[in-house]
């Protein structure tokens, strides 16, 4: 049986790591917003990236407390930026049959924009589906994270 | 035809990420949107009968791309999988009414419909895997989805089960990968029928017949389904008994046997014991039963029996090289029960979901005389059970009767002899049903019950009108022949399949 | 020789996940699992002396788009990678469903222990 007391975990931590995280989440997640975009040049794309964009916010979360981010981030938005994600997905791939004929057909590589190779803009469609996958995955792991981090004291659980 | 194929799953996919969106306040806009997506999806199915074609997806070519192909077995499924998703959507627009979070439910119920479409469409291995784990994803979380006790703990059984199934899957791919280097699903075959099967390969069946084995609740590996599709809302639980447990086990584990592996006598009879296995012990089990829903689940766990009985009968004659026609009568028996049972198997746990809705219990001892008080759910109840019985001229019995036929034609009199039994069995067990559930006296406290309204009673009645007229499949040839016949000559001609549907030239 | 070690931690894995008690454990056994199977799938995909697959300034012909045959052939496969990639994310969303399960199963029953959660009977 599990006993004794399990902590509130809503407070936050000493000075010292609030002040500095509150500064090191902002490089973190700079650094995401660089692997989604170069997903197609270096390693990582869509699914690294947003893992690294949802870990900057659960950097705040153990810091500061659960009550924090969910004000400066809240769960509705985080929803509908995950609806808009997948949304966004889905309408590159649409693109991709009204304007070339096949689904999910790489569109802006073959006719309108191919760019030169080891370049930014250079292989169509990818680094757009790798932006949508970031965010869409971003929030997605940010609202596990917050559903998860709801404390149980004993056996009565606060869940809406 | 083949331009429409991507929409099977875009459709479902894109509409399970639009209605969250609707939240709490447009609820009825999304059961309206919900339901006008899966009777589109039913008509475009019906519409796919007959043909059939390759897609390529972003026009890559067939070596290097991701291919969705349509051929007999295909539409057979789409059919069946999109008929059964229809009918439980209707009826959940009403029984959904009980739970908070109904956009939830729909947007898991649209994502479970792409990942089955997608399934049966698949045309390379690792496809088919990321179809699967979808829609057993989604499943996991439509079984626990009240958050009651026993929801949660069934949950949870079906999924560590489950997600041992998928590790098997994947390193079966992952070996079947190492051996071929190929995951297209035409190249893999040609490559195993110049080389022959190594002790990889042969490792590799071994581990899909296990995992598609422990997703299609086969004997052995059956202890989560009593528990997974007693405790599901009704409408999933008749998807989940109507069209998972055979699309993920039973469709993907003959595709890899028939067309990439091709047959051998050995695994015939593996899965002719499997099956007689399950039905045996499937009609054992329920007998004893008293609750409404577990009954009819080991009652599923009997008829998937049937199904690989007749699949096995008909890789075993294949493999024999004996007649083809015996071959091919035995697996029409199998295909046909599977359609059969996706439509009465479903109308059975409709039919319980109306009757927990009205009286609030599944006990059959705190149940009596239903019948006056719920004429509809009753009438549909009988018919469903003697259908799956197997008296004529229900379709159940012609399934039944093609089966017994065809192993009388093998010369295995004593499987024959089984079938009759395990039917009896089965007799047995609905006549239980309709005794304490509908005949006899109502109890006091079900005095003040009626009947329920709208979409759930035409729900009901549509899949009542197709058990009656699901016999004429057989009986008329010429549906015979451009709905069932294609599917059969799909798994006789084994792997030579993808060389006559024109893919390997791509 | 290493596939035979990737198997021996898929059994450990299995054996986690059928034998254990605690609900904790059973998790962890599917995660050990997965971690196997991705690890075989990777594996596979392995060239002695190879490097990885990541095309370069040095990989391009100059003046033409072609890529040099030096790197087909001593880049180690790339499919596998993808292959696992996928498979990462799909066990990441099972391993999230089956502890927020895990998580209200012990608000409901109090205890993490699977011999007390049987009101299924039979």
């Amino acid at each position: 049986m599990q006993t004794g007391k399990i902590s509130n975990g809503t407070k936050g931590m000493t000075v010292i790591v609030k002040t500095v995280s509150s500064w090191v989440r902002v490089l973190i997640f700079l650094f995401g917003i660089n692997i989604v975009l170069f997903g197609h040049l270096t390693p990582g794309g869509g699914f690294a990236g947003g893992v690294i964009l949802a870990s900057s916010y659960v950097l705040l979360m153990l810091a500061f407390g659960r009550e924090f981010v969910e004000e400066n981030l809240p769960l509705p938005l985080a929803s509908k930026l995950d609806c808009l994600g997948a949304f966004m997905f889905a309408l590159v791939a649409i693109l991709g049959i009204v304007l070339g004929g096949s689904f999910f057909l790489n569109f802006l590589y073959q006719k309108y924009l191919p760019g030169q190779p080891l370049h930014l803009v250079s292989a169509g469609i990818i680094p757009l589906a790798n932006i949508a996958i970031g965010l869409k995955v971003g929030a997605s792991l940010f609202l596990i994270t917050l559903m998860l981090s709801i404390s149980c004291k004993g056996r009565e659980c606060r869940f809406e | 035809m083949t331009k429409v194929l991507p929409a099977f799953v875009l459709i479902p996919l894109v509409m399970a990420f639009v209605l969250p969106v609707f939240g709490k306040k447009g609820k009825n806009i999304a059961t309206v949107l919900a339901n006008l997506v899966t009777i589109t999806l039913f008509v475009l199915a019906i519409a796919c009968i007959g043909k059939s074609g390759v897609y390529q997806v972003g026009n890559w070519s067939i070596r290097v791309g991701i291919i969705l192909v349509l051929d007999g077995l295909s539409s057979l499924m789409l059919l069946a999988i999109n008929l059964v998703s229809a009918a439980a959507m209707l009826f959940s627009a009403r029984y959904m009414e009980q739970y908070t979070a109904k956009s939830k439910y729909l947007s898991l119920f649209m994502l479970m419909v792409a990942a089955m479409n997608g399934l049966v469409l698949a045309g390379d291995l690792f496809n088919l895997f990321v179809f699967l784990e979808i829609a057993s994803l989604a499943s996991y979380a439509l079984v626990g989805f009240g958050c009651e006790h026993e929801e949660l703990e069934a949950s949870f059984k079906y999924m560590v089960l489950g997600s041992v199934a998928s590790s098997f899957i994947l390193f079966a791919i992952a070996l079947v990968y190492g051996n071929t280097a190929y995951l297209n699903m035409a190249c893999i075959s040609k490559s195993i029928q110049a080389s022959g099967l190594n002790i990889g390969l042969t490792f590799a069946l071994a581990l899909f017949i296990v995992g598609f084995g422990l997703k299609a609740a086969l004997v052995p590996f059956h202890a989560w389904l009593p528990d997974a599709h007693s405790s599901a809302p009704a409408p999933i639980s008749a998807m989940l008994s109507g069209i998972i447990i055979k699309t993920l086990g039973v469709y993907a584990l003959t595709r890899i046997l028939f067309n990439i592996f091709g047959v051998s006598i050995s695994v015939g009879w593996l899965l002719i014991t499997l099956g007689l296995l399950s039905m045996i012990a499937g009609a054992f089990l329920a007998i004893g039963q008293w609750d409404f829903k577990r009954l009819l689940a080991y009652s599923s766990i009997s008829q998937i029996g049937y199904v690989v009985l007749g699949i096995g009968l008909g890789a075993t004659l294949l493999a024999k090289k004996a007649n083809p026609a015996w071959a091919s009568l035995a697996l029409l028996g199998g295909l046909f029960h599977l359609v059969n049972h996706a439509v009465y198997k479903s109308l059975l746990f409709l039919t319980s979901g109306s009757v927990e809705m009205s009286t609030g219990t599944r006990q059959l001892k705190e149940m009596g005389g239903l019948a006056q008080r719920l004429p509809v759910t009753r009438t549909a109840c009988t018919v469903a059970s003697a259908s799956i019985v197997g008296i004529p001229p229900f379709s159940g019995f012609w399934s039944k009767l093609i089966l017994v036929i065809a192993a009388v034609q093998a010369g295995l009199y004593w499987i024959a002899a089984i079938i009759v039994f395990v039917s009896l069995c089965t007799l047995i067990m609905y006549l239980k049903v309709q005794r304490y559930a509908f005949l006899g006296e109502l109890p006091e406290n079900l005095q003040q019950i009626k009947e329920n309204k709208g979409s759930m009673l035409v729900a009901m009645a549509v899949l009542a009108f197709l058990c009656v007229l699901m016999g004429l499949l057989v009986i008329i040839p010429s549906l015979r022949d451009s709905i069932l016949k294609p599917a059969v000559d799909v798994l006789t001609v084994g792997p030579k399949h993808w060389e006559i549907a024109g893919i390997l030239k791509m | 020789m290493p596939y035979a070690l990737c198997f021996l931690l898929f059994m450990i894995g299995l054996y986690c996940a059928v034998v254990k008690k605690n609900l904790v454990k059973i998790v962890i056994g599917l995660a050990i699992m997965e971690y196997a199977v991705n690890l075989f799938l990777i594996m596979l995909g392995y060239r002695t002396g190879g490097t990885a697959p990541i095309l370069d300034k040095t990989y391009i012909e100059a003046g033409t788009n072609k890529i040099v045959a030096n790197f087909i052939n001593t880049s180690v496969d790339p499919l596998p990678q993808a292959l696992v990639l996928t498979a990462i994310v799909i066990s990441l969303g099972s391993l999230a469903l089956i502890i927020s399960i895990s998580i209200r199963i012990y608000g409901k029953y109090g205890t993490f222990d699977i011999t007390e959660i049987r009101r299924l009977k039979g």
